[in-house]
């Protein structure tokens, strides 16, 4: 299991290669990317913050709650802070089980926690100026599928 | 206690985090006590009810006590993923 909190960017493909090279006696690797979508009038760029320390103990904390509620050989999130770019990966979560049906529920699973539970906060900087983006109800109400 | 703020939060009050010596009993009563001192925190705090609070990096709400805390942190919903 690895959680990685980092302001560099990172390879989604590669990543992924290494981490179904690394999960011997799994059947089925989930991955999901998260990636910097454009805005009407263009986005600039992104900016994340976050709060080192709770991060890496929430997501800690998420991780292990997957590992416990399903059949994981391996788990891996990775999540950026600071600068990005249209287009550039945000974050990245894999699982790997033995078989699909645990890697998909734990996957989204820890998407949905991610969203809402893991202390980031985005902004977005566009020609007319920057905006935190808001919270969604909808995804308040998606930790009730769990 | 330190206190930490973060994102729009952090704007409005116009630091990212500081030590104060209070008496509060509870998360609540920091805030009313933070309120009364300057104008910044009454607008960063107006609605509590779009705010969220850790205490010792743990999510909590704002009738928990402070009893033996030294971290808390206010920040809005959050937006990760």
């Amino acid at each position: 299991m690895a959680v990685r909190i980092q302001e560099a960017a990172f390879g989604a493909g590669a990543e992924l290669d290494r981490f179904t090279a690394d999960a011997p006696g799994a059947g089925a690797v989930v991955s999901f990317t998260g990636v910097v979508r454009d805005v009407d009038g263009g986005l600039r760029h992104m900016l994340i913050e976050h709060y080192p320390g709770m991060t890496e103990r929430a997501i800690t904390a998420l991780v292990s709650e997957a590992v416990a509620r399903w059949n994981l050989t391996d788990a891996l999130v990775i999540h950026r802070f600071g600068q990005l770019a249209p287009g550039d990966p945000i974050m990245m979560v894999a699982t790997a089980s033995a078989h699909r049906a645990d890697a998909f529920a734990a996957a989204d699973f820890l998407m949905d926690y991610l969203k809402s539970r893991a202390p980031f906060w985005k902004k977005e900087v566009t020609a007319d100026g920057a905006d935190w983006v808001a919270a969604k109800d909808a995804d308040e109400a998606a930790l009730n599928r769990w | 206690m330190d206190i930490l703020y973060f994102a729009w939060v952090r704007e409005r009050i116009g630091l990212p985090r500081e030590t104060i010596q209070t008496e509060a009993a509870t998360v609540a009563d920091l805030v009313a006590e933070l309120c009364a001192r300057e104008d910044r925190y009454a607008v960063a705090f107006a609605d509590i009810t779009a705010l969220r609070v850790a205490l010792d990096q743990e999510l909590t709400d704002f009738d928990a006590p402070l009893a033996g805390v030294r971290e808390v942190a206010f920040f809005p919903p959050m937006t990760g993923g």
